[in-house]
């Protein structure tokens, strides 16, 4: 059986749900200049988020047509109020300060999130099923989707083409763009660039939250640490697809979860390089694939639009 | 550069001008003859700039991923230290929190369990029990931590634990430079007792205090592979491992075995344990068209493991070792999970008559958590602890002597107890003399014992 597109099609759901995470990181750091090592927590939260609305909120036995809404919103908003919350509190008294300083915070702030929700979330000190949806898989040619999986392949480039509406038509959109480009004009230009960053911290935490929901669909469960390795490699997938542009973001995502998923597959096939293949070898892989994106192009793979911050 | 023209006193304005030309460039076109000028020196410093940031970031990155392996940790006691006479302290090492908690959490209760009905029965005269539970977190650095601070504290007289070989190596030094016994329930790395040649037949013991009431992979992985092609009449295996201590070894010595018996193996995998996400294998295993999983490793990727795999269309059953035999797989697995196998030391606590009274115990010491798959070897290890003790205190007219440790180490050799898994007792390795296993199904959502045996050969 010829089982390439079932494993591009593996590759790009894993690459869809780094691109989601790794629109945060881009964008926060288009604004701000901040890498922003919260964000997976955020993340983490906005699968949290989800569970709660599904476990405390709604009557036992609400079909997931009904349900799946109410726990998109509440992951949506209990990751917008923590990214809110950790840019007022945590990110904002520190705009002036050296690079460093807030990058520290945001490291601190990671630690602090995960072990706050697994010491105060009841039963998070290990992994929480997270609900499913009923209904067998679908079968196009030889490529099988999950029905957890729909959700991400809808969700993703719908949330993308919202995104880059916004950016480039509305008005807070144009306001961000000003923003990424010089903070002290905008201002001058009547811009509330406060507000514009803390648009820019929700907005990110609003792609979080679907993303976190279509992690929960996709693996079944939720647990504290989800956001940790998540995170990283969605900011790798940034960085690939140059950090700053949001389609690099998600480029930088799509291209991260092909190569791993592929390097998983094949290498071992390869002769010679059967102790090199495998899950275990797929993020030196991965990272092989960066390091050689960032020689040719330091500025990543959509590099000369890294000025379209926003 | 016409950033100065506009200059107006704010602290982060030097490092604007780059970002600031480049994308005028393309979002306000009008200004980008103007803005020509600087572009070749700006983009440059940009690239640098951003280079370093980025490398102080992997390297604050790859700080943090350290640092995540020490949270807090369990300092409960869990029992009262008695009144009058010498206070023996037993320590416990296991995963009391994080995804292995299941299993550490029943390790520690039985422990306590233990040392509660020793001191009931004042089993040893004049000495009370009691434990010191800490959290290893499944992390041998946490592990190695945990063993130098029970042998800095003079009461412990003997550790019971870890629940992961991996953890064990890093622990059994600390414990034997002070000659402080280590009976643990659950590892079943060879290596640990037999040394890194025992496969070539080299047996060599590489620490006196290391005990083990537990089974190891040199039996399990056979017992699953003699199981599999002559019983379910499996003939082509998928192996997966996780590539730590006990996940390869468990996989390596069953590949040996399922090949020596005409078994054919369709494709070897090796997972990234920190992951969830397994599709890429799945596929690989559906279309190798094996009839048969088998991964070494532990449930909380086994679970999922299991749940891709049948997800992407093959139809077969995973099975593992005593590591995925919790309930937390069948939770994890879901429904697809069932008719998965695992192999697990012993006969099932249920069945076995010895056991019956550590169950009732159990319950009515109403414990949070279940005693999972090691809750009768951690009773039977801290009775071994227990036995050695009251031995050495016999030997010494009622007192403990000033090298005590020692003398527990000693005299543990030769411990020998009807316990709640069987005869207890230890041979020149320090392994189990009861190498009795069993096989368990997924079935109904809960495990259902299918066959025991004792591996022969």
């Amino acid at each position: 059986m010829n089982e390439l597109p079932q494993q591009l099609v593996n590759g790009l759901l894993l690459g869809s749900m780094y691109g989601l995470v790794a629109i945060g990181y881009t964008m926060v750091y288009g604004i701000v200049q901040l890498i922003n090592f919260a964000h997976g927590e955020i993340f983490m939260i906005g699968g949290f988020g989800a569970l709660t609305i599904y476990l405390y909120v709604l009557p036992d036995g609400t079909t997931m047509w009904v349900a799946l809404p109410l726990m998109l919103l509440g992951a949506v908003i209990a990751a917008v109020v923590v990214a809110v919350g950790a840019e007022r509190f945590a990110y904002r008294p520190l705009r002036t300060a050296p690079r460093l300083a807030p990058l520290i915070t945001a490291i601190g702030l990671s630690l602090a999130l995960q072990q706050a929700v697994w010491a105060w979330y009841p039963g998070a000190k290990e992994s929480i099923n997270f609900p499913e949806i009923d209904g067998g898989p679908f079968e196009i040619g030889s490529v099988t989707i999950q029905t957890g999986d729909v959700f991400l392949l809808i969700a993703a480039p719908i949330s993308m083409a919202i995104l880059a509406y916004f950016v480039m038509k509305t008005r807070t959109g144009r306001g961000m763009q000003a923003t990424a480009q010089d903070p002290d004009t905008a201002k001058l230009m009547g811009i509330n660039t406060d507000r514009i960053i803390v648009v820019a911290f929700a907005l990110g935490a609003v792609f979080a939250a679907v993303g976190a929901v279509a992690y929960g669909l996709k693996y079944g469960q939720v647990q504290f640490r989800m956001g940790f390795i998540l995170g990283l490699k969605a900011f790798t997938a940034a960085v690939l697809g140059g950090i700053g542009n949001i389609y690099g973001a998600m480029i930088g995502g799509l291209v991260l979860g092909i190569a791993e998923t592929m390097a998983t597959a094949y290498i071992s096939d390869v002769p010679g390089m059967e102790q090199l293949g495998g899950q275990s070898w797929a993020n030196v892989w991965a990272f092989v694939l960066l390091i050689l994106v960032l020689l040719f192009r330091p500025q990543g793979l959509l590099g000369e639009r890294v000025a379209d911050r926003a | 550069m016409g950033q100065t023209l506009l200059q107006v006193p704010h602290t982060r304005l030097e490092s604007r001008p780059v970002t600031a030309l480049r994308i005028r460039k393309h979002f306000v076109p009008a200004l980008d003859s103007a803005c020509s000028t600087g572009k070749g020196r700006a983009s440059k410093g940009l690239i640098v700039r951003q280079r370093s940031l980025i490398a102080i970031t992997a390297a604050l990155a790859a700080g943090a991923l350290t640092l995540t392996a020490c949270g807090s940790r369990d300092e409960d006691g869990g029992s009262d230290s008695g009144g009058g006479g010498t206070t023996v302290v037993i320590g416990v090492d296991a995963p009391l929190t994080g995804d292995l908690s299941a299993l550490g959490l029943g390790i520690k209760n039985s422990v306590d369990l233990a040392t509660k009905q020793a001191n009931k029965d004042n089993y040893v005269d004049g000495i009370k029990f009691k434990i010191d539970a800490l959290d290893d977190q499944a992390q041998p650095s946490s592990g190695q931590q945990n063993a130098t601070k029970l042998v800095a504290n003079k009461d412990v007289l003997g550790t019971v634990g870890p629940l992961n070989s991996s953890v064990a190596e890093s622990m059994q030094k600390v414990f034997d430079d002070a000659k402080l016994v280590e009976v643990s329930p659950a590892n079943t790395g060879p290596t640990l007792t037999q040394g890194p040649d025992w496969q070539s037949g080299k047996k060599v013991r590489p620490y006196k205090s290391y005990f083990r009431t537990a089974t190891t992979d040199a039996i399990q992985g056979p017992f699953a592979a003699q199981y599999l092609y002559n019983d379910a009449k499996k003939k082509k295996v998928f192996v997966i491992d996780d590539k730590k201590t006990y996940g390869a070894g468990l996989a390596g010595t069953f590949t040996d075995e399922f090949k020596k018996l005409g078994g054919k193996i369709a494709g070897t995998e090796h997972i990234d344990p920190e992951t969830k996400d397994f599709s890429a294998i799945a596929t690989k295993v559906k279309s190798s068209g094996a009839d048969v999983v088998y991964y070494g490793g532990e449930y909380p990727q086994a679970g999922p493991l299991s749940k891709q795999i049948k997800a992407a269309g093959a139809k077969i059953p995973l099975v593992g070792g005593d590591g995925i035999y919790s309930a937390d797989f069948i939770k994890l697995a879901g429904k697809s999970g069932t008719g998965d196998l695992a192999t697990s030391v012993g006969a099932p606590v249920e069945d076995l008559p010895s056991a019956k009274e550590f169950i009732a115990n159990y319950k009515a010491a109403g414990y949070k958590e279940a005693y999972e798959a090691y809750g009768g070897y951690s009773y039977d290890s801290a009775w071994a602890i227990i036995e050695a003790v009251k031995k050495v205190v016999e030997d010494n007219d009622g007192k403990l002597p000033d090298d005590a440790r020692a003398k527990v180490t000693e005299a543990m050799q030769n411990v020998s107890f009807d316990g709640v898994t069987g005869k207890v007792a230890f041979d020149e390795y320090g392994d189990a003399t009861n190498k009795q296993l069993t096989v368990y199904s997924v079935e109904g959502g809960a495990w259902k014992p299918v066959k025991s045996g004792t591996y022969t050969g």
